[in-house]
């Protein structure tokens, strides 16, 4: 039977066949990828870069298989986006592309349609938010764009899965066609001329490497070093180019990327006046006005921004979350137990027991612990996200953000830092420009992540029970002010280079997709999870491993002979000058790389007390008051825990990047605290 | 005069953008071509950056940036009313690119 099965959808599928989705920023391409593909998508980074590429089955059309491309306004080698899409299209042929365009926004989604023509791959038009242009009353002619583009258009609704299914037919028949589409030639004037000539100069070279000539010969006209080094031009046709060019800009009185830009929007906006008849603005248009005379109002936009930022950590962290995140761990809690009375019945090994619940069960159990908090606020987030209010956040706190040389793009990753730096070091992948992520993401954990909260709250408990509040604020305050200097500092050392430039489309506010957010929420459950099990797994084992065994691998009954208080022996002198030398302080530190609140519970266990409540009456005992707000300076400040970590090492792209920026921040932290406590110590004894 | 003396309100018809490299680049890309309309909307509640009508949609760029823009004040241009998709540009020269 199975087989049979097998024979008969190895007859179907004789062929799959890829196909790329691509589109600007803000078309609607993430919605369309997931009406496209549902839930059958799979997520991978392209090939060397930590730009993600998703890919999925078409729902109903197995034989179609769609690549998500990054959202990009035009195939120039600038960006890594746009990097990543030219070599994705260049070397990997997908069958066609789905070029999804904004029909409100017509002209300045065209410009990338016209350089994607010149790839002579199989490609249909797909005319996004076609019902919005209706609606406000405007009229689009999709023959005469059919005609002038010599490409197929479909008109579509991506949020409402309008139009999708006849595109899909539409895309099929393409793929059936044997003949080639007719290509389109819109160059004109003396760049027509130009383009002309160096096809012809690089004709032979573009074929023997496998690229599109037009694509080649537009591309080297406008200036473009990575493509001249591909295609290996010699000194002689390097020249000849030159000339070319030359002659063309002396004739044009531009330069050449002017005048290639140009000429594309003059056919666009030829195009556009024969096809589109408007009278005044989009509805959506008009209402995003409205609401951004209130939402970045020159006084209230940013106290707006502030309010919202709050309600969405105090429905995160507050009421709302804990509930969630409570009744999450108590299940947590309610499956160890009984799984650790069922070994014991069972009669395991006392050892593999331990094992699985001292190690796996408590260390992946208290990272599980934080899925319901990161899934409230990425849900959260994404709404504000999908609406377009974010490029508004981002556009009303660039000027302070410049100052510690970033853009307003790094504002919202910054900010969930405050909930976990896990989602937020993941966030950066939004930013454009691998200096800009890398001071993000270097920066973000200095901001007081929510895991740290249990450590302030037992020591604010056992030392300063009457400043409580202030001690709290002054920690999360000393984070941004921390992140701030070392925002200053790097900029001006290691992290030179100018910031990207910060030229940002501000979408028109739009109602978000529940797909897209549920699959959205989806991914990133998955991505956590998988991190929980993998990385945060083993880190657990080696933690436990360390906790439970003596220097000759022998079992230890107290903690007190552990390898790991060997360690924590060992540098604990580090900590003299901070003024906590004690070397169950130092050990509770690198437990808490685990994850942050173990260095309560590990506290808990070396100081020999039952309930980590009891904690607050005998730390007194180990630290002074102001060694003990050194101890929380260092651990506000210090390398952020294993999952942060690893999501560090996964956005950086290397080892070496991650292990330096966990470094950095350690001495950051060992530096402060130190401050802390040497001048502290002047005031207080 | 350049984009980022243009009050906010106003309109202007772009010259050309000066300096160079990816910056430049994108600005043209993004459709900051000569003969553009575009309308300057909004200033960020800090002063900078400003947000632009053009087009038919809208953009946001430093006032820096919006220096190396060139342009040529549009009096006939007030917000809200002819700064609406294809309004801007239609009326351009079409006799091919002007030097300088």
């Amino acid at each position: 039977m199975v087989i049979v099965i097998a024979i008969v959808e190895g007859y179907n599928v004789d062929k799959t066949y890829t196909i790329a989705l691509i589109g600007n920023q803000n078309s609607g391409k993430t919605t369309l990828f997931n009406q496209l593909t549902g839930s059958n998508q799979h997520v991978g980074n392209f090939p060397g870069v930590t730009v993600e590429q998703k890919r999925g089955n078409v729902v109903g059309n197995k034989m179609l298989e769609v690549v998500d491309l990054p959202g990009i306004y035009s195939l120039s080698p600038y960006t890594l986006e746009e990097m990543v899409t030219r070599d994705f299209l260049i070397r990997e042929k997908p069958d066609a592309i789905i070029n999804i365009v904004d029909a409100t926004n017509l002209e300045r989604n065209l410009y990338l349609t016209l350089q994607l023509l010149d790839l002579q791959i199989p490609m249909v038009l797909a005319l996004n938010m076609m019902d919005e242009v209706r609606n406000s009353g405007h009229y689009i002619d999709l023959n005469a764009i059919q005609l002038q583009l010599n490409t197929p258009v479909f008109p579509i609704s991506a949020l409402n899965n309008e139009g999708v299914h006849e595109m899909l037919t539409g895309l099929v028949q393409l793929l059936n066609q044997q003949d080639e589409q007719p290509w389109l030639d819109y160059c004109s004037g003396e760049v027509h001329s130009a383009v002309h000539a160096i096809r012809h100069l690089i004709q032979e070279k573009a074929e023997v490497k496998a690229i599109p000539v037009r694509f080649a010969a537009a591309k080297l006209f406008e200036g473009d070093e990575p493509l001249e080094q591909v295609l290996q031009l010699d000194s002689h046709d390097l020249d000849l180019l030159n000339r070319i060019i030359a002659h063309a800009e002396e004739h044009l009185g531009v330069d050449r990327e002017a005048a290639m830009v140009d000429m594309r929007y003059q056919f666009i906006d030829a195009l556009s006046v024969e096809v589109q008849s408007k009278q005044g603005e989009s509805q959506e248009s008009i209402r995003s006005q409205k609401i951004d005379q209130f939402l970045t109002h020159r006084y209230w936009g940013i106290p707006l921004f502030f309010f919202s930022m709050l309600s969405v950590f105090w429905i995160t962290f507050g009421p709302v979350g804990t509930w969630f995140s409570d009744f999450f761990v108590a299940g947590i809690d309610h499956f160890t137990s009984w799984v650790d009375l069922s070994l014991e019945t069972f009669g395991l090994n006392p050892i593999l027991h331990s094992l699985v619940i001292d190690g796996v069960f408590a260390g992946v159990g208290s990272v599980l612990g934080f899925l319901p908090i990161i899934i409230i606020l990425f849900f959260l987030l994404s709404i504000l996200e999908d609406t377009g209010y974010m490029a508004r956040v981002a556009f009303m706190m660039d000027q302070l953000m410049r100052k510690i040389g970033l853009s307003g793009r790094s504002v919202v990753p910054m900010l969930m830092g405050f909930g976990c730096s896990v989602p937020a070091i993941m966030a950066t992948r939004t930013l454009s420009g691998a200096r800009d992520r890398k001071m993000t993401i270097l920066l973000t954990p200095f901001l007081s992540c929510s895991a740290k909260v249990p450590i302030y709250a037992v020591f604010t408990a056992a030392f300063f029970v009457k400043q409580q509040a202030l001690v709290m604020f002054s920690l999360y305050l000393g984070g941004v002010i921390i992140a701030i200097l070392s925002g200053y500092l790097l900029k001006s050392t290691v992290m030179k280079g100018n910031p990207v430039p910060f030229v940002l489309e501000l979408p028109a506010y739009r109602m978000p997709n529940a797909r897209s957010v549920a699959l959205n929420l989806y991914d990133k459950a998955k991505d956590f999870l998988t991190r929980a099990f993998t990385v945060i797994f083993l880190g657990t084992i080696v933690i436990w491993f360390l906790q439970s065994f003596d220097m000759h691998f022998n079992w230890v009954e107290s903690s007190e002979q552990s390898l790991m208080a060997l360690v924590g022996r060992f540098i604990s002198p580090i900590f003299q000058p901070l003024g906590f030398n004690d070397w169950r302080a130092s050990t509770a530190l690198l437990a808490g790389i685990t994850a942050k609140e173990a260095v309560v519970s590990s506290l808990a266990i070396l100081l020999n007390v039952g309930e980590a409540s009891q904690v607050t009456e005998v730390l007194p005992t180990l630290f002074s008051p102001v060694a003990a707000y050194a101890y929380l300076v260092f651990t506000l400040l210090y390398m952020p825990c294993v999952a942060a970590f690893a999501a560090t090492r996964r956005e950086w792209g290397s080892w070496r990047g991650a292990i330096g920026a966990v470094s950095f921040q350690t001495g950051v932290a060992w530096l402060m605290a130190f401050l802390v406590y040497q001048i502290g110590s002047l005031f207080w004894v | 005069m350049t984009l980022e003396q243009i009050e906010v309100g106003q309109g202007a018809i772009i010259k050309q953008i000066r300096g160079h490299g990816p910056l430049r680049r994108r600005l043209l890309e993004m459709g900051l071509t000569p003969h553009t309309e575009v309308c300057v909307r909004k200033m960020a509640p800090m002063g900078d950056p400003i947000e632009l009508r053009l087009r038919g949609y809208s953009l946001t760029l430093r006032k820096e940036d919006a220096a190396l823009i060139d342009v040529i004040l549009n009096e006939s241009i007030a917000q809200g009313e002819h700064t609406g998709p294809n309004h801007g540009h239609r009326h351009r020269h079409r006799g091919g690119l002007q030097r300088g």
